[in-house]
Protein backbone atom coordinates (compact mmCIF):
# COMPACT_ATOMS: atom_id res chain seq x y z
CA UNK A 1 0.00 0.00 0.00
CA UNK A 2 2.77 1.90 -0.98
CA UNK A 3 1.73 5.93 -1.42
CA UNK A 4 3.27 7.42 -4.63
CA UNK A 5 0.96 10.28 -5.17
CA UNK A 6 2.86 13.63 -3.44
CA UNK A 7 1.30 15.40 -0.86
CA UNK A 8 0.16 19.33 -1.59
CA UNK A 9 -0.74 20.85 1.05
CA UNK A 10 -2.13 24.69 1.28
CA UNK A 11 -4.81 26.08 -1.51
CA UNK A 12 -2.30 27.66 -3.87
CA UNK A 13 -0.47 24.04 -4.14
CA UNK A 14 -3.76 22.19 -4.93
CA UNK A 15 -4.63 24.78 -7.37
CA UNK A 16 -1.28 25.26 -9.15
CA UNK A 17 -1.70 20.71 -9.80
CA UNK A 18 -4.76 20.24 -10.06
CA UNK A 19 -7.28 23.26 -11.63
CA UNK A 20 -8.63 20.91 -14.09
CA UNK A 21 -9.62 18.10 -11.54
CA UNK A 22 -13.87 18.47 -11.99
CA UNK A 23 -14.64 18.70 -8.75
CA UNK A 24 -12.14 22.22 -7.82
CA UNK A 25 -13.12 23.44 -11.78
CA UNK A 26 -16.80 22.92 -10.51
CA UNK A 27 -16.80 24.51 -7.75
CA UNK A 28 -14.48 27.47 -9.09
CA UNK A 29 -16.64 28.06 -11.12
CA UNK A 30 -19.62 28.00 -9.39
CA UNK A 31 -17.58 30.84 -6.96
CA UNK A 32 -14.04 31.82 -6.92
CA UNK A 33 -13.64 32.46 -4.01
CA UNK A 34 -15.47 29.01 -2.54
CA UNK A 35 -12.52 27.22 -1.95
CA UNK A 36 -11.07 28.30 1.36
CA UNK A 37 -8.48 25.82 2.11
CA UNK A 38 -7.14 22.43 0.17
CA UNK A 39 -5.05 19.67 0.56
CA UNK A 40 -3.94 16.27 -1.38
CA UNK A 41 -2.41 13.86 0.67
CA UNK A 42 -2.97 10.04 0.80
CA UNK A 43 -4.21 10.26 -2.53
CA UNK A 44 -6.78 11.98 -1.04
CA UNK A 45 -8.27 15.34 -1.89
CA UNK A 46 -9.55 17.66 1.34
CA UNK A 47 -11.55 20.89 -0.26
CA UNK A 48 -12.12 23.15 3.16
CA UNK A 49 -15.60 25.48 2.16
CA UNK A 50 -17.62 27.84 4.16
CA UNK A 51 -20.13 26.25 6.68
CA UNK A 52 -22.76 28.65 5.33
CA UNK A 53 -22.14 27.18 1.70
CA UNK A 54 -21.87 23.54 2.63
CA UNK A 55 -25.03 22.38 0.87
CA UNK A 56 -24.42 24.95 -2.43
CA UNK A 57 -20.71 23.22 -2.23
CA UNK A 58 -22.53 19.74 -2.34
CA UNK A 59 -24.94 20.64 -4.66
CA UNK A 60 -22.19 21.70 -7.08
CA UNK A 61 -19.97 18.83 -7.00
CA UNK A 62 -23.18 16.36 -7.50
CA UNK A 63 -23.73 18.45 -10.53
CA UNK A 64 -20.18 17.84 -11.46
CA UNK A 65 -20.35 14.08 -11.48
CA UNK A 66 -19.54 13.43 -7.60
CA UNK A 67 -23.03 11.80 -7.24
CA UNK A 68 -23.09 9.55 -4.30
CA UNK A 69 -22.82 10.83 -1.11
CA UNK A 70 -20.83 7.94 0.90
CA UNK A 71 -20.00 9.18 4.57
CA UNK A 72 -20.26 12.02 7.17
CA UNK A 73 -19.29 12.67 10.19
CA UNK A 74 -17.03 15.12 12.60
CA UNK A 75 -13.83 15.73 14.19
CA UNK A 76 -13.79 17.62 17.55
CA UNK A 77 -10.74 19.57 18.03
CA UNK A 78 -11.36 21.06 21.35
CA UNK A 79 -9.21 22.69 22.84
CA UNK A 80 -8.44 24.60 19.67
CA UNK A 81 -10.60 26.69 17.66
CA UNK A 82 -12.50 26.32 15.20
CA UNK A 83 -13.48 23.32 17.59
CA UNK A 84 -15.52 21.22 14.79
CA UNK A 85 -14.73 20.07 11.57
CA UNK A 86 -17.37 18.14 9.22
CA UNK A 87 -16.02 15.80 6.83
CA UNK A 88 -18.09 14.56 3.63
CA UNK A 89 -16.92 11.92 2.18
CA UNK A 90 -18.26 12.02 -1.76
CA UNK A 91 -17.50 9.24 -4.41
CA UNK A 92 -18.52 9.49 -8.01
CA UNK A 93 -19.19 6.84 -9.80
CA UNK A 94 -18.21 8.12 -13.19
CA UNK A 95 -14.99 8.65 -12.17
CA UNK A 96 -14.34 6.10 -9.39
CA UNK A 97 -12.66 8.89 -7.13
CA UNK A 98 -13.88 10.31 -3.75
CA UNK A 99 -13.71 13.55 -2.25
CA UNK A 100 -13.87 14.82 1.25
CA UNK A 101 -15.69 18.63 1.55
CA UNK A 102 -14.66 19.97 4.94
CA UNK A 103 -16.41 22.58 7.16
CA UNK A 104 -15.18 24.16 10.31
CA UNK A 105 -17.52 25.32 13.04
CA UNK A 106 -17.13 27.04 15.97
CA UNK A 107 -17.69 26.68 19.74
CA UNK A 108 -20.32 28.46 20.32
CA UNK A 109 -23.86 26.87 18.99
CA UNK A 110 -22.01 24.73 16.11
CA UNK A 111 -24.44 25.02 13.17
CA UNK A 112 -25.05 24.06 9.97
CA UNK A 113 -27.31 23.69 6.78
CA UNK A 114 -28.46 20.07 6.46
CA UNK A 115 -27.82 18.52 2.49
CA UNK A 116 -30.57 16.71 2.90
CA UNK A 117 -32.13 18.68 -0.11
CA UNK A 118 -29.18 16.87 -1.65
CA UNK A 119 -28.81 14.37 -0.78
CA UNK A 120 -32.01 12.17 1.54
CA UNK A 121 -29.33 9.69 2.77
CA UNK A 122 -27.74 12.38 4.75
CA UNK A 123 -30.87 11.86 6.96
CA UNK A 124 -29.26 9.34 9.97
CA UNK A 125 -25.50 10.62 9.23
CA UNK A 126 -26.97 14.17 10.38
CA UNK A 127 -29.00 13.06 13.18
CA UNK A 128 -26.03 11.02 14.06
CA UNK A 129 -23.33 13.78 14.53
CA UNK A 130 -26.55 16.04 15.91
CA UNK A 131 -26.80 13.34 18.84
CA UNK A 132 -22.85 12.39 19.69
CA UNK A 133 -21.57 15.62 18.77
CA UNK A 134 -24.62 18.21 19.38
CA UNK A 135 -23.95 19.51 15.61
CA UNK A 136 -27.33 21.22 15.20
CA UNK A 137 -28.52 20.78 11.39
CA UNK A 138 -30.65 23.84 10.06
CA UNK A 139 -33.78 22.45 7.78
CA UNK A 140 -33.28 19.00 9.16
CA UNK A 141 -36.81 17.57 9.18
CA UNK A 142 -36.46 15.07 11.78
CA UNK A 143 -33.73 15.81 13.85
CA UNK A 144 -33.60 14.08 17.12
CA UNK A 145 -31.38 11.57 19.04
CA UNK A 146 -30.69 8.48 17.12
CA UNK A 147 -27.99 6.22 19.12
CA UNK A 148 -28.85 7.69 22.77
CA UNK A 149 -31.89 8.33 24.81
CA UNK A 150 -33.94 11.18 24.04
CA UNK A 151 -33.13 11.81 27.62
CA UNK A 152 -29.41 11.60 27.40
CA UNK A 153 -27.05 14.36 28.77
CA UNK A 154 -24.81 15.54 26.71
CA UNK A 155 -22.36 14.24 23.53
CA UNK A 156 -20.36 11.50 24.17
CA UNK A 157 -17.97 11.80 21.00
CA UNK A 158 -16.73 15.48 21.83
CA UNK A 159 -13.54 15.31 23.87
CA UNK A 160 -14.03 16.86 26.74
CA UNK A 161 -16.46 13.71 27.70
CA UNK A 162 -15.06 11.41 29.58
CA UNK A 163 -15.12 7.60 27.71
CA UNK A 164 -16.02 6.21 30.76
CA UNK A 165 -19.24 8.93 31.29
CA UNK A 166 -20.23 10.57 33.82
CA UNK A 167 -21.36 7.82 36.94
CA UNK B 1 -49.34 -9.43 -6.10
CA UNK B 2 -48.24 -7.80 -9.52
CA UNK B 3 -45.51 -8.94 -11.71
CA UNK B 4 -44.65 -5.26 -12.95
CA UNK B 5 -41.61 -4.63 -10.09
CA UNK B 6 -42.22 -1.03 -10.61
CA UNK B 7 -46.01 -1.31 -9.76
CA UNK B 8 -47.56 2.08 -8.27
CA UNK B 9 -49.04 2.16 -4.81
CA UNK B 10 -52.17 -0.26 -4.15
CA UNK B 11 -54.88 2.03 -4.45
CA UNK B 12 -57.60 2.74 -1.56
CA UNK B 13 -60.68 2.49 -1.22
CA UNK B 14 -61.98 6.42 -1.26
CA UNK B 15 -63.42 5.58 2.34
CA UNK B 16 -60.15 3.96 3.55
CA UNK B 17 -57.88 6.53 2.92
CA UNK B 18 -58.85 9.85 5.32
CA UNK B 19 -56.48 8.75 7.75
CA UNK B 20 -58.70 8.19 10.30
CA UNK B 21 -58.52 4.51 10.37
CA UNK B 22 -54.58 4.67 10.88
CA UNK B 23 -52.81 2.33 13.40
CA UNK B 24 -49.58 2.92 14.66
CA UNK B 25 -47.69 -0.33 15.84
CA UNK B 26 -44.17 -0.88 16.79
CA UNK B 27 -42.62 -3.95 15.23
CA UNK B 28 -39.46 -5.18 17.41
CA UNK B 29 -37.01 -4.28 19.33
CA UNK B 30 -37.65 -8.25 19.86
CA UNK B 31 -39.34 -9.39 16.62
CA UNK B 32 -37.56 -12.20 15.22
CA UNK B 33 -37.64 -11.19 11.24
CA UNK B 34 -35.63 -8.38 12.22
CA UNK B 35 -32.97 -9.79 12.87
CA UNK B 36 -31.55 -8.17 16.15
CA UNK B 37 -33.20 -5.81 18.04
CA UNK B 38 -34.00 -3.30 15.31
CA UNK B 39 -37.66 -1.50 15.84
CA UNK B 40 -39.78 -0.29 13.45
CA UNK B 41 -42.75 1.98 13.82
CA UNK B 42 -44.82 1.15 10.97
CA UNK B 43 -48.42 3.64 10.75
CA UNK B 44 -50.93 1.37 8.90
CA UNK B 45 -54.22 1.89 6.97
CA UNK B 46 -55.59 -1.37 7.41
CA UNK B 47 -52.96 -3.92 5.96
CA UNK B 48 -51.07 -1.21 3.72
CA UNK B 49 -48.17 0.69 5.01
CA UNK B 50 -48.68 4.51 5.11
CA UNK B 51 -44.97 5.09 7.21
CA UNK B 52 -41.95 2.85 8.68
CA UNK B 53 -39.81 4.78 10.83
CA UNK B 54 -37.11 2.84 12.25
CA UNK B 55 -35.81 3.44 15.70
CA UNK B 56 -32.08 2.17 16.50
CA UNK B 57 -29.21 2.79 18.85
CA UNK B 58 -30.49 -0.60 21.36
CA UNK B 59 -27.52 -1.63 20.61
CA UNK B 60 -25.25 1.27 20.67
CA UNK B 61 -21.82 0.94 22.69
CA UNK B 62 -20.19 3.95 21.28
CA UNK B 63 -17.17 1.51 19.66
CA UNK B 64 -16.33 4.94 18.06
CA UNK B 65 -15.35 6.39 21.81
CA UNK B 66 -13.70 3.72 22.69
CA UNK B 67 -11.24 3.65 20.22
CA UNK B 68 -9.92 6.82 20.76
CA UNK B 69 -8.99 5.23 24.15
CA UNK B 70 -6.92 2.11 22.46
CA UNK B 71 -3.48 2.06 20.97
CA UNK B 72 -4.37 1.70 17.09
CA UNK B 73 -3.56 -2.01 17.35
CA UNK B 74 -5.52 -2.75 20.23
CA UNK B 75 -8.83 -1.19 17.98
CA UNK B 76 -8.32 -4.36 15.64
CA UNK B 77 -10.34 -6.73 18.21
CA UNK B 78 -13.13 -3.82 18.07
CA UNK B 79 -14.16 -3.91 14.42
CA UNK B 80 -14.82 -7.50 13.81
CA UNK B 81 -17.44 -7.12 16.90
CA UNK B 82 -19.54 -4.54 14.92
CA UNK B 83 -20.03 -6.58 12.00
CA UNK B 84 -20.14 -10.01 13.45
CA UNK B 85 -21.46 -11.82 10.34
CA UNK B 86 -18.69 -10.50 8.21
CA UNK B 87 -15.40 -10.43 10.80
CA UNK B 88 -12.77 -10.26 8.35
CA UNK B 89 -13.87 -7.45 5.74
CA UNK B 90 -14.24 -5.09 9.14
CA UNK B 91 -10.52 -6.17 10.38
CA UNK B 92 -9.14 -5.75 6.32
CA UNK B 93 -10.41 -2.29 6.42
CA UNK B 94 -9.48 -0.51 9.42
CA UNK B 95 -6.08 -1.85 8.80
CA UNK B 96 -5.83 -0.89 5.48
CA UNK B 97 -6.76 3.12 6.57
CA UNK B 98 -4.02 2.28 9.55
CA UNK B 99 -1.65 1.17 6.75
CA UNK B 100 -2.05 3.55 4.56
CA UNK B 101 -1.33 6.60 7.31
CA UNK B 102 1.66 4.63 8.15
CA UNK B 103 2.54 4.62 4.30
CA UNK B 104 3.56 0.54 5.01
CA UNK B 105 3.98 -1.69 1.92
CA UNK B 106 2.17 -5.35 3.04
CA UNK B 107 3.40 -8.50 1.16
CA UNK B 108 1.88 -10.23 -1.54
CA UNK B 109 1.05 -13.16 0.52
CA UNK B 110 -0.32 -11.26 2.83
CA UNK B 111 -2.51 -9.41 0.82
CA UNK B 112 -3.90 -12.60 -1.34
CA UNK B 113 -4.73 -14.05 1.82
CA UNK B 114 -6.46 -11.44 2.99
CA UNK B 115 -8.68 -11.81 -0.61
CA UNK B 116 -9.13 -15.50 0.43
CA UNK B 117 -10.19 -15.17 3.75
CA UNK B 118 -12.57 -11.54 3.01
CA UNK B 119 -14.39 -13.48 0.20
CA UNK B 120 -14.51 -16.76 2.48
CA UNK B 121 -16.41 -14.12 4.93
CA UNK B 122 -18.75 -12.26 2.43
CA UNK B 123 -19.60 -16.29 1.78
CA UNK B 124 -20.52 -16.36 5.54
CA UNK B 125 -22.26 -12.84 5.51
CA UNK B 126 -23.81 -14.42 2.32
CA UNK B 127 -24.98 -17.61 4.02
CA UNK B 128 -26.51 -16.24 6.73
CA UNK B 129 -28.24 -13.62 4.59
CA UNK B 130 -29.75 -16.58 2.86
CA UNK B 131 -30.93 -18.99 5.55
CA UNK B 132 -32.68 -16.40 7.33
CA UNK B 133 -34.20 -14.12 4.88
CA UNK B 134 -35.90 -17.97 3.55
CA UNK B 135 -36.77 -18.72 7.34
CA UNK B 136 -38.32 -15.17 7.60
CA UNK B 137 -40.79 -16.00 4.23
CA UNK B 138 -41.57 -19.25 5.86
CA UNK B 139 -38.92 -21.54 3.68
CA UNK B 140 -37.35 -22.84 6.74
CA UNK B 141 -35.38 -25.61 5.24
CA UNK B 142 -32.79 -23.51 3.41
CA UNK B 143 -31.68 -22.27 7.07
CA UNK B 144 -30.52 -25.71 7.94
CA UNK B 145 -28.35 -26.21 4.44
CA UNK B 146 -27.04 -22.60 4.93
CA UNK B 147 -25.88 -23.20 8.21
CA UNK B 148 -23.93 -26.60 7.31
CA UNK B 149 -21.70 -24.81 5.10
CA UNK B 150 -21.65 -21.86 7.09
CA UNK B 151 -20.35 -23.88 9.76
CA UNK B 152 -17.39 -25.33 7.67
CA UNK B 153 -16.06 -21.10 6.76
CA UNK B 154 -16.49 -20.55 10.97
CA UNK B 155 -14.16 -24.25 10.87
CA UNK B 156 -11.64 -22.43 8.89
CA UNK B 157 -11.91 -19.26 10.68
CA UNK B 158 -11.00 -20.84 13.61
CA UNK B 159 -8.04 -22.82 12.03
CA UNK B 160 -6.10 -19.29 11.29
CA UNK B 161 -7.12 -16.99 13.98
CA UNK B 162 -8.21 -19.34 16.52
CA UNK B 163 -11.30 -17.87 17.00
CA UNK B 164 -15.00 -18.47 14.82
CA UNK B 165 -16.50 -15.18 14.58
CA UNK B 166 -14.40 -12.74 16.27
CA UNK B 167 -11.34 -13.48 14.24
CA UNK B 168 -8.89 -10.23 14.67
CA UNK B 169 -7.24 -12.27 12.21
CA UNK B 170 -5.90 -9.54 9.96
CA UNK B 171 -3.13 -6.85 11.73
CA UNK B 172 -1.90 -4.12 11.09
CA UNK B 173 0.79 -4.57 8.69
CA UNK B 174 -0.29 -7.89 7.64
CA UNK B 175 -1.42 -10.97 9.21
CA UNK B 176 -1.48 -12.31 12.63
CA UNK B 177 0.71 -15.46 11.34
CA UNK B 178 1.19 -17.52 8.57
CA UNK B 179 -1.92 -19.84 8.31
CA UNK B 180 -1.15 -23.44 9.51
CA UNK B 181 0.04 -26.30 7.67
CA UNK B 182 -2.51 -28.10 5.36
CA UNK B 183 -5.08 -25.04 5.95
CA UNK B 184 -5.21 -24.07 1.77
CA UNK B 185 -5.91 -27.70 1.32
CA UNK B 186 -9.08 -27.94 3.47
CA UNK B 187 -10.02 -24.15 1.78
CA UNK B 188 -9.73 -25.92 -1.67
CA UNK B 189 -11.95 -29.19 -0.56
CA UNK B 190 -14.51 -26.85 0.72
CA UNK B 191 -14.44 -24.25 -1.88
CA UNK B 192 -14.41 -27.17 -4.59
CA UNK B 193 -17.55 -28.83 -3.90
CA UNK B 194 -19.36 -25.39 -2.67
CA UNK B 195 -20.67 -24.04 -5.93
CA UNK B 196 -22.58 -27.67 -5.84
CA UNK B 197 -24.21 -26.05 -2.29
CA UNK B 198 -25.23 -23.34 -4.39
CA UNK B 199 -27.27 -25.41 -6.77
CA UNK B 200 -28.70 -26.90 -4.03
CA UNK B 201 -30.46 -23.55 -2.67
CA UNK B 202 -31.04 -22.53 -5.70
CA UNK B 203 -33.08 -25.54 -6.46
CA UNK B 204 -35.13 -25.18 -3.20
CA UNK B 205 -36.16 -21.61 -3.61
CA UNK B 206 -35.66 -20.57 -7.64
CA UNK B 207 -38.52 -22.17 -8.99
CA UNK B 208 -40.51 -21.83 -5.47
CA UNK B 209 -43.80 -20.54 -6.17
CA UNK B 210 -44.49 -19.39 -2.72
CA UNK B 211 -41.39 -18.06 -2.46
CA UNK B 212 -41.34 -15.98 -6.09
CA UNK B 213 -44.57 -14.85 -5.44
CA UNK B 214 -43.33 -13.42 -1.79
CA UNK B 215 -40.58 -11.69 -3.42
CA UNK B 216 -40.95 -10.65 -7.03
CA UNK B 217 -42.60 -7.08 -7.20
CA UNK B 218 -41.82 -6.70 -3.92
CA UNK B 219 -39.85 -3.44 -2.27
CA UNK B 220 -38.77 -2.04 -5.69
CA UNK B 221 -36.46 0.15 -5.45
CA UNK B 222 -35.02 2.25 -8.30
CA UNK B 223 -31.68 3.48 -8.79
CA UNK B 224 -32.28 7.26 -8.49
CA UNK B 225 -34.01 6.92 -4.99
CA UNK B 226 -30.76 4.09 -4.72
CA UNK B 227 -28.16 6.54 -4.86
CA UNK B 228 -30.29 9.56 -3.23
CA UNK B 229 -30.48 7.48 -0.21
CA UNK B 230 -26.72 6.40 0.33
CA UNK B 231 -27.88 2.42 -0.51
CA UNK B 232 -24.53 0.49 -1.38
CA UNK B 233 -23.57 -3.09 -2.15
CA UNK B 234 -26.13 -5.85 -3.66
CA UNK B 235 -29.47 -3.87 -2.85
CA UNK B 236 -27.73 -0.86 -5.37
CA UNK B 237 -25.98 -3.32 -7.96
CA UNK B 238 -29.69 -4.89 -8.18
CA UNK B 239 -31.16 -1.56 -8.79
CA UNK B 240 -29.31 -1.56 -12.26
CA UNK B 241 -26.01 0.80 -10.64
CA UNK B 242 -22.48 -0.97 -11.91
CA UNK B 243 -20.38 -0.59 -8.97
CA UNK B 244 -18.02 -2.69 -6.70
CA UNK B 245 -15.12 -0.96 -4.92
CA UNK B 246 -13.32 -4.24 -5.45
CA UNK B 247 -13.35 -3.81 -9.65
CA UNK B 248 -13.44 -0.38 -9.38
CA UNK B 249 -11.41 1.17 -6.60
CA UNK B 250 -9.22 -1.55 -6.12
CA UNK B 251 -7.22 -2.17 -2.95
CA UNK B 252 -5.23 -5.31 -1.22
CA UNK B 253 -4.11 -6.73 -5.12
CA UNK B 254 -8.24 -7.47 -6.21
CA UNK B 255 -6.96 -5.90 -9.00
CA UNK B 256 -5.58 -9.22 -9.96
CA UNK B 257 -8.17 -11.25 -9.84
CA UNK B 258 -10.98 -12.27 -12.58
CA UNK B 259 -14.71 -11.73 -11.56
CA UNK B 260 -17.81 -10.55 -12.67
CA UNK B 261 -19.99 -7.84 -10.94
CA UNK B 262 -23.34 -9.02 -11.17
CA UNK B 263 -26.07 -6.62 -12.30
CA UNK B 264 -30.01 -6.66 -12.30
CA UNK B 265 -32.29 -3.11 -13.38
CA UNK B 266 -35.29 -4.86 -11.77
CA UNK B 267 -34.58 -3.88 -8.23
CA UNK B 268 -37.44 -6.00 -6.73
CA UNK B 269 -36.36 -8.14 -3.81
CA UNK B 270 -35.94 -10.98 -5.80
CA UNK B 271 -33.56 -8.63 -8.40
CA UNK B 272 -31.63 -8.37 -4.48
CA UNK B 273 -31.79 -12.81 -4.03
CA UNK B 274 -30.67 -13.23 -7.27
CA UNK B 275 -27.66 -10.69 -7.42
CA UNK B 276 -26.43 -12.54 -4.07
CA UNK B 277 -26.33 -15.80 -5.20
CA UNK B 278 -24.19 -15.07 -8.36
CA UNK B 279 -22.10 -12.86 -6.10
CA UNK B 280 -21.66 -16.32 -4.44
CA UNK B 281 -19.91 -18.19 -7.49
CA UNK B 282 -18.36 -15.15 -8.15
CA UNK B 283 -16.30 -14.99 -4.59
CA UNK B 284 -15.70 -18.94 -5.47
CA UNK B 285 -13.83 -18.24 -8.25
CA UNK B 286 -11.94 -15.39 -6.52
CA UNK B 287 -11.06 -18.01 -3.95
CA UNK B 288 -10.45 -20.58 -6.05
CA UNK B 289 -8.09 -17.69 -7.85
CA UNK B 290 -6.51 -16.75 -4.65
CA UNK B 291 -5.17 -20.74 -3.93
CA UNK B 292 -3.93 -21.15 -7.56
CA UNK B 293 -1.42 -18.31 -7.64
CA UNK B 294 -0.64 -18.36 -3.93
CA UNK B 295 2.88 -16.38 -3.42
CA UNK B 296 5.07 -17.34 -1.06
CA UNK B 297 6.68 -15.11 1.38
CA UNK B 298 6.35 -13.14 4.67
CA UNK B 299 2.66 -12.05 6.16
CA UNK B 300 4.20 -9.02 8.30
CA UNK B 301 5.29 -6.56 6.71
CA UNK B 302 9.17 -5.36 7.16
CA UNK B 303 8.37 -2.84 10.03
CA UNK B 304 9.72 -3.74 13.46
CA UNK B 305 8.27 -0.91 15.11
CA UNK B 306 4.81 -1.26 14.17
CA UNK B 307 4.69 -5.15 14.08
CA UNK B 308 4.80 -7.95 16.49
CA UNK B 309 7.93 -9.92 15.91
CA UNK B 310 7.47 -13.59 15.80
CA UNK B 311 7.62 -15.63 19.02
CA UNK B 312 10.76 -17.28 18.33
CA UNK B 313 12.70 -14.17 17.35
CA UNK B 314 11.29 -12.46 20.55
CA UNK B 315 13.00 -15.32 22.89
CA UNK B 316 15.70 -15.32 21.32
CA UNK B 317 17.20 -12.12 19.80
CA UNK B 318 17.43 -8.70 22.27
CA UNK B 319 16.08 -5.74 19.61
CA UNK B 320 13.27 -8.32 18.60
CA UNK B 321 12.46 -8.37 22.78
CA UNK B 322 12.56 -4.64 23.09
CA UNK B 323 10.57 -3.89 19.92
CA UNK B 324 8.06 -6.23 21.58
CA UNK B 325 8.13 -4.91 24.45
CA UNK B 326 7.56 -1.34 23.29
CA UNK B 327 4.16 -2.07 20.74
CA UNK B 328 2.83 -3.67 23.57
CA UNK B 329 3.33 -1.26 26.11
CA UNK B 330 3.49 2.19 24.17
CA UNK B 331 1.77 1.16 21.03
CA UNK B 332 3.04 3.13 18.02
CA UNK B 333 2.63 6.44 16.66
CA UNK B 334 0.97 7.10 13.32
CA UNK B 335 1.61 10.54 11.37
CA UNK B 336 -0.63 13.16 11.49
CA UNK B 337 -3.20 13.35 8.42
CA UNK B 338 -6.79 11.80 7.68
CA UNK B 339 -7.65 9.32 5.80
CA UNK B 340 -11.14 7.44 4.36
CA UNK B 341 -10.65 3.71 3.53
CA UNK B 342 -13.53 2.70 1.90
CA UNK B 343 -13.86 -1.33 0.33
CA UNK B 344 -16.80 -3.73 -0.10
CA UNK B 345 -18.03 -5.87 2.58
CA UNK B 346 -21.05 -8.35 2.20
CA UNK B 347 -23.61 -5.90 2.35
CA UNK B 348 -22.16 -2.48 0.72
CA UNK B 349 -19.67 0.22 1.10
CA UNK B 350 -18.01 0.15 4.78
CA UNK B 351 -15.20 2.42 5.34
CA UNK B 352 -12.78 4.00 7.78
CA UNK B 353 -12.75 7.25 8.46
CA UNK B 354 -9.23 7.56 10.73
CA UNK B 355 -8.01 10.57 12.11
CA UNK B 356 -4.46 10.72 14.03
CA UNK B 357 -2.81 13.62 15.35
CA UNK B 358 0.41 11.90 15.76
CA UNK B 359 0.45 9.54 18.68
CA UNK B 360 -0.24 6.02 19.46
CA UNK B 361 -3.94 6.23 19.73
CA UNK B 362 -6.54 7.46 16.71
CA UNK B 363 -7.38 10.67 17.07
CA UNK B 364 -11.18 9.76 15.42
CA UNK B 365 -12.25 6.74 14.47
CA UNK B 366 -15.75 6.81 12.03
CA UNK B 367 -16.93 3.78 10.71
CA UNK B 368 -19.11 3.79 7.75
CA UNK B 369 -21.60 1.09 7.69
CA UNK B 370 -23.80 -0.43 4.94
CA UNK B 371 -26.95 -1.21 6.75
CA UNK B 372 -27.03 1.82 8.72
CA UNK B 373 -27.33 3.85 5.15
CA UNK B 374 -29.55 1.26 3.68
CA UNK B 375 -31.85 1.11 6.61
CA UNK B 376 -33.40 4.73 5.34
CA UNK B 377 -34.99 3.31 2.10
CA UNK B 378 -36.93 0.45 4.07
CA UNK B 379 -39.60 3.00 3.91
CA UNK B 380 -39.23 3.86 0.05
CA UNK B 381 -39.20 0.22 -0.33
CA UNK B 382 -42.64 -0.73 1.69
CA UNK B 383 -44.91 2.68 0.99
CA UNK B 384 -48.38 1.52 -0.25
CA UNK B 385 -47.18 -2.45 0.42
CA UNK B 386 -48.85 -4.63 2.75
CA UNK B 387 -47.44 -5.32 6.10
CA UNK B 388 -46.32 -8.89 5.27
CA UNK B 389 -44.05 -7.47 2.57
CA UNK B 390 -42.07 -5.53 5.29
CA UNK B 391 -40.59 -8.60 6.25
CA UNK B 392 -39.35 -9.72 2.66
CA UNK B 393 -37.85 -6.03 2.21
CA UNK B 394 -35.98 -6.42 5.98
CA UNK B 395 -34.69 -9.58 4.69
CA UNK B 396 -33.65 -8.90 1.81
CA UNK B 397 -31.86 -5.72 3.04
CA UNK B 398 -29.34 -7.64 4.60
CA UNK B 399 -28.78 -5.89 8.26
CA UNK B 400 -26.81 -6.59 10.50
CA UNK B 401 -27.56 -4.33 13.84
CA UNK B 402 -24.18 -4.40 15.15
CA UNK B 403 -23.24 -2.16 12.25
CA UNK B 404 -25.95 0.37 12.47
CA UNK B 405 -25.71 1.09 16.33
CA UNK B 406 -21.84 0.39 16.38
Amino acid sequence: MANQSPTLSGLHAVLAEMSSHPAIKALLAWKPDALLDAKFDFGELTLTVAPTEIRAACATVQAAGYNFFEDMTAVDWYPLAPRFQLSYHILSHAFKERIRLRVMLDEAEPSVDSIMPVWAGANFFEREVFDLFGIHFADHPDLRRIMLPDDWQGHPLRKDYPVEGYR
Amino acid sequence: MTENPGAPVLELPASESTGERRMVINMGPQHPATHGVLRLVVELDGEIIVSVRPEIGYLHTGIEKTCEAKFYQQVVPLTDRINYLDPLSNNLCYCLAVEKLLDLEIPERAQWIRVLLTELSRLNSHLIWLGTHAMDIGALTVFLYTFREREEILRLFEAVAGQRMMTSYFRIGGLAMEPPLGWLDRVQAFIHGFPEKIDEYSNLLTGNPIFMNRLKGVGYLSAADAIALGVTGPPLRASGVDIDLRRDMPYSSYEKFQFKVPISTVGDTWARYEVRLVEMRESTKIVQQALDGMPGGAVKADAPKIVLPDREKMKTQMEALIHHFKIVTEGFNVPAGEVYQGMECGHGQMGYYVVSDGTAKPYRVHMRYPSFATLQAVETMCKGRLIADLVAVIGSIDIVLGEIDR
